[in-house]
């Protein structure tokens, strides 16, 4: 061997160096890759998993009798995967889905235009067309194996049993920006409830997502699920929902207000319970479901009679002679009345200097029960007027006016009464401060007197007054009214189980009572009057710009009460006209589950009889 | 009688720690093939012959008879028909593309009945053989110019057929010979020629938009190889001739050239100023050329055939580069340089296997759990890309050991060729050792995103029986020459 080969067997370890390095290069890379960076795992997962929200079926909702009323009908998506239709036929197509050419063509642009829908993807399914009834999509799907690349997705949309009970119910719809913000559990294309209960009960209505790990390839398509489903979340199936409203005691009650304005509810006065609130005019809730709910949504919204509107909650009303039973209640509790010693006069009105309040013609003067029965207005305009000036027992008229706002909030008025429904109203109590700012020269008794007869400042809810009712019902409490009477599976919030006392003793009550009994035996609810059972009510009529608002608040039997009820009629005219007559059909309708033949009639009269509302703006 | 005792002497002078290797390899390879083509739509039996995984267990076993029909081959008989086989090689690959299908833009693949074979990665052994014959049979030396020229032909001849069936990765290889001929005597200093072009190359394309400084005239690639091949050449002068005069000249020279000219392009005229490097250079080249007559000393005559060799392989790259590469090798190599990034584009492959690699973590996610690989997120998953399944699915662990035993290997190989009495099995066995460290040198790389994209197989991992062949009958045909070395030191 030469010194030349000696020297170049040296370069094996040249060559062994360099063989051991560049693995050691090698491991060091795969230790930055591989154990320095979270990144890549994350990368990976984004890649390849696609979480895919499984929707719950969201709860259905039953009335107090169990008669379903709204419940989840499947509806049928047509999806596309473009790269696998390429063959068909499109005539036939069009033809088989009852569409025109030109539609075809253009919703196909819209699909692959990816400014309108950024997911595109040409491997994946993409809507066709949404929500298919069952009629549509049957015929269709005989025909589907001559399509290749169409696929039906199914889902369910919302359905309801009847025409009733629209503004209580309530409706669903696609989820808006607004509340993804507010509520991450939401994600783009998720159902909300936007109305009544479908609102007020949405997370107990909704249930809970689940999420499906699928494994999805480079070009989207989805190769099975993850594990075998092992890390999968099944979705939780909303609550079922049974509302405390008779269906039929409902559908008398929208029937009555056929062709007017206004508003009726109905409690149970020992629970609380809304047995019907009816808003008139009220909306068929079929018109919210499916793909016209966009186009009748601005329809009913721009119609000048407010359809939308739910008047029995959000509708404020002068509540007139109705509340002259809280003024009585007060005065009593505060001692500036004795339930039968006092009387004051009434001839034809109150007056007092050039001030005067008009009434009608009855006996005078007279004590409580006859001032109710009659609804003299002369009476309470006296009781607050001797209230208000009352310096020995109120310092300042200030004093006596929050003393008496506070009896009227703790009757449920001025505030809302915290009902299961989206946009309640809170009605209007004034207070002190009010009146102060109102009249910077000073106000007395006399200044603010037409709040005595539930004029003036004063505005109630057809809530608030069925709810006065359900309290003098029941001598002094009410529960807060509700309108679902139990959810599956889940108490209900104890503000719907807890009595609410005001501020007057029971025994005052019984004075009210009796007024509102002889209110129907011989005073102004005459109509009322039934040998069935015992019914108490009052009267009201409001003044108003127009005609005269028609009210009736009452409540049977006089003893163990079974339902308080309030009837509103906007331009009825006397209470005794529409009020009256209605409130009597409704409590006749619950009590004994039926209507008599004579009240039938009276019932279809009723229902013909329309309010001509004019064209002007409301 | 004679028979078995021969074949007693081969079993026992085999050396069966490259074949345990070898074995464990195939092993670690083929659960890679299988979770690299597993379906978790049609997550059926991988052992079906209907699988690619089913289909390389019948490449390993062919594979494995293949190496045993090799061991009980006479292995005098390799460096007899040596050049028999080489010229058979040379043949088929030049009728080769006629034959051929087009497969992505290559010619390489001829089809034999259900299958396609590509000649390309046999054709690896017969050069090996056949420069082992050519080198070994006369006092053939690597430092005279005419003997490396002509081993350099023999290895050019086969690349140059392989570049015509547009197969560049596999052509690529056979620069791998080089590694052979390092050892085998080629001057270190052709090695510095090599690296001094892939740095010309990197850079000069690179840089080649970039200015320099605020002079936008000035392309920063053009410019810095400029000034680099003019340090070398004056380096080299000093190194090889060890005259300090010329070297001063060509070094102040050039400095006070290169200084002034870009002052004045800098404080007063903007102008390009590689020209004025270029003519640094030319006038470098010239005043070797002049020493060279002057002194009658051929060294500085070679100095300036490195300076002009140099000028025109960098301006003949340009060329390649922008007119005689096809478009995806060009960004390929744009993309590797970190000129191009595109998550969806050319940088997909790179990224994507990086994300595979990235998420299998220290442990991995388990045998067929891995999901980009499944999930098709990686192109050519189950060839070229193979490596990733191993990140993925065996994690920092699986790939450690996978390196190591291809080192282990490696180092085996060399340890073999250098045990071998005579020449022609040493020079045969670098070959192989060349061969397999630049496939897994390139092929490991290019996933990790270290080298550049070049479709080759990483050995006895990707998927396909051609390339499983190559390396069997490389590897075998080497075991056997070893096995013999006994008896031929006898006889």
């Amino acid at each position: 061997m030469s010194n030349q080969d000696f020297h170049l067997e040296n370069r094996k370890y040249v060559m062994g160096g360099v063989i051991v390095l560049v693995i050691l290069i090698y491991v060091l890379r795969l230790f930055s890759l591989q154990l320095m960076s979270e990144d890549f795992k994350k990368n990976a997962d984004s890649n390849a998993f696609l979480k895919r929200t499984q929707y719950p079926a969201r709860g259905s909702i039953y009335d107090r009798n169990g008669t379903l009323l709204v419940y989840n009908q499947p509806s049928y998506d047509i999806m596309v995967v473009t790269n696998e239709a390429k063959d068909v036929d499109t005539l036939d197509l069009c033809r088989s889905l009852k569409i025109t050419p030109e539609w075809y063509s253009k919703r196909m642009a819209e699909i692959k235009d990816r400014t309108k829908n950024p997911g595109y993807s040409r491997y994946t399914q993409q809507i066709f067309m949404s929500q298919l009834s069952a009629e549509e999509f049957s015929s269709f799907q005989e025909k589907l194996f001559r399509f290749p690349g169409y696929y039906i997705q199914k889902r369910s949309i919302r359905q309801y049993a009847n025409e009733h009970a629209a503004h209580i119910l309530g409706d669903v719809a696609e989820v808006s920006p607004a509340d993804i913000e507010e509520d991450e559990y939401y994600q783009s294309g998720d159902y909300i409830g936007k109305q009544g209960v479908e609102r007020s009960y949405e997370k107990q209505l909704r249930g809970v997502k689940g999420t499906e790990i699928l494994l999805r390839d480079a070009r989207g398509r989805i190769k099975g699920s993850y594990q075998n489903g092992k890390l999968d979340q099944a979705p939780v199936p909303g609550k079922n929902l049974t509302l405390s409203i008779d269906l039929e005691l409902q559908a008398l009650g929208e029937r009555l207000m056929k062709g007017k304005l206004g508003s009726i509810v109905a409690i149970e006065p020992s629970t609380g319970e809304i047995l019907c609130l009816v808003s008139s005019p009220t909306y068929d809730p079929h018109l919210m479901v499916g793909r016209q709910r966009g186009k009748n949504h601005i329809m009913l919204s721009q119609d000048r009679l407010k359809p939308l509107l739910n008047r029995a909650i959000a509708g404020r009303y002068p509540p007139g002679s109705t509340f002259k039973t809280s003024q009585a209640l007060t005065f009593l509790q505060e001692g500036i009345i004795s339930p039968t010693g006092t009387a004051y006069p009434c001839s034809r009105g109150f007056h007092l200097g050039r001030l005067t309040v008009g009434c009608h013609g009855h006996g005078a003067p007279l004590p409580l029960v006859p001032a109710i029965a009659t609804s003299c207005n002369g009476y309470f305009c006296w009781g607050l007027y001797h209230m208000f000036a009352n310096r020995s027992k109120y310092t300042t008229v200030q004093d006596a006016m929050t003393t008496w706002k506070d009896y009227m909030v703790s009757m449920g008025f001025g505030y809302p009464l915290g009902v299961d429904l989206p946009g309640e109203n809170r009605g209007m109590i004034p207070n002190a401060n009010f009146y102060d700012e109102h009249y910077k020269n000073g106000w007395n008794g006399v200044t603010v007197i037409s709040i005595a007869i539930g004029q003036g400042e004063v505005c109630l809810t057809p809530l608030q007054i069925a709810n006065l009712g359900a309290t003098i019902a029941n001598r002094g409490y009410f529960i807060t009214p509700h309108i679902v009477k139990s959810i599956q599976g889940e108490p209900l919030d104890s503000l719907y189980t807890t009595r609410r006392y005001t501020k007057v003793a029971a025994s005052n009550y019984e004075y009210v009572v009796s007024g509102m009994r002889a209110a129907v035996t011989g005073g102004t609810c005459r109509s009322a009057n039934t040998s069935m059972y015992e019914v108490c009510g009052k009267t009201g009529t409001a003044q108003n710009k127009g005609h005269d608002h028609s009210a009736f608040m009452g409540f049977a039997p006089k003893d163990n009460p079974k339902i308080a009820v309030a009837v509103y009629v906007e331009n009825g005219g006397f209470g005794a006209v529409y009020g009256v007559p209605i409130g009597a059909l409704i409590m006749e309708q619950f009590i004994n589950g039926k209507l008599s033949e004579s009240s039938q009639a009276r019932a279809r009269e009723f229902e013909n009889r329309h309010i001509n509302y004019g064209l002007g703006e409301r | 009688m004679v028979k078995d005792k021969e074949q007693k002497g081969v079993l026992r002078s085999l050396d069966w720690v490259t074949i345990i290797l070898y074995i464990i390899l195939l092993g670690l390879g083929w659960m890679s093939v299988c979770g690299a083509t597993y379906d978790f739509d049609q997550a059926g039996n991988i052992f079906s012959f209907g699988s690619r995984s089913g289909m390389q267990i019948v490449w390993i076993g062919t594979s494995i008879l293949l190496g045993t029909l090799i061991l009980s081959i006479d292995e005098r008989i390799y460096e007899s028909f040596s050049y028999l086989i080489y010229g058979a090689f040379l043949v088929l690959l030049l009728v080769t593309p006629f034959l051929a299908r087009d497969i992505k833009g290559s010619m390489s693949w001829i089809k034999v009945g259900s299958f396609s074979i590509q000649p390309a990665e046999f054709a690896k052994f017969a050069t090996a053989l056949c420069l082992g014959r050519v080198m070994s049979m006369f006092e053939l030396r690597l430092d005279r110019t005419r003997d490396l020229i002509i081993s350099g032909l023999l290895v050019l001849l086969p690349m140059g057929l392989i570049v015509m069936q547009k197969e560049t990765g596999s052509a690529l290889v056979y620069l791998s010979f080089f590694f052979m001929f390092y050892r085998e005597g080629m001057p270190g200093s052709f090695l510095f020629v090599g690296v001094a072009a892939v740095f010309y190359f990197v850079v000069g394309i690179r840089f080649e938009d970039a200015p320099l400084l605020d002079l936008k005239e000035v392309s920063l690639g053009a410019y810095t190889v400029m000034i680099a091949i003019w340090i070398f050449s004056t380096f080299m002068t000093r190194l090889y001739t060890q005259a300090r005069a010329p070297f001063w000249w060509m070094l102040g020279g050039g400095l006070f050239l290169t200084v002034s000219s870009a002052l004045f392009a800098m404080y007063v005229l903007p102008f390009d100023l590689v020209w004025v490097q270029l003519g640094v250079c030319i006038l470098v080249i010239l005043y070797l050329l002049f020493l060279a007559l002057r002194e009658r000393l051929a060294t500085y005559f070679y100095v300036a055939l490195f300076s002009i060799g140099s000028l025109g392989f960098f301006y003949s790259a340009n060329y390649v580069m922008d007119h005689l590469m096809g478009d995806h090798q060009r960004t390929r190599i744009e993309v590797l340089l970190g000129m191009k990034e595109e998550p969806r584009g050319a940088g997909y492959n790179v990224a994507q296997a990086q994300i595979a690699i990235g998420s299998g973590g220290l442990h991995g996610k388990g045998f067929l759990n891995g999901t980009q690989t499944k999930l098709k997120y990686v192109p050519e998953q189950e060839t070229d890309f193979i490596f990733c399944t191993v990140g993925e699915e065996e994690g920092f662990v699986g790939c450690t050991t996978v390196l190591v035993l291809f080192m282990l290997l490696l180092l085996r190989l060399i340890h073999v060729a250098e045990r071998q009495v005579y020449r022609f099995g040493r020079i045969y066995g670098y070959c192989v050792v060349g061969i397999f460290f630049f496939h897994i040198f390139i092929n490991v790389g290019m996933v990790l995103g270290l080298t550049p994209v070049i479709g080759i197989p990483l050995p006895f991992f990707s998927y396909g029986g051609s390339s499983l062949w190559g390396f069997t009958i490389l590897l075998f045909i080497l075991l056997r020459i070893d096995a013999g070395r006994n008896r031929l030191k006898r006889t």
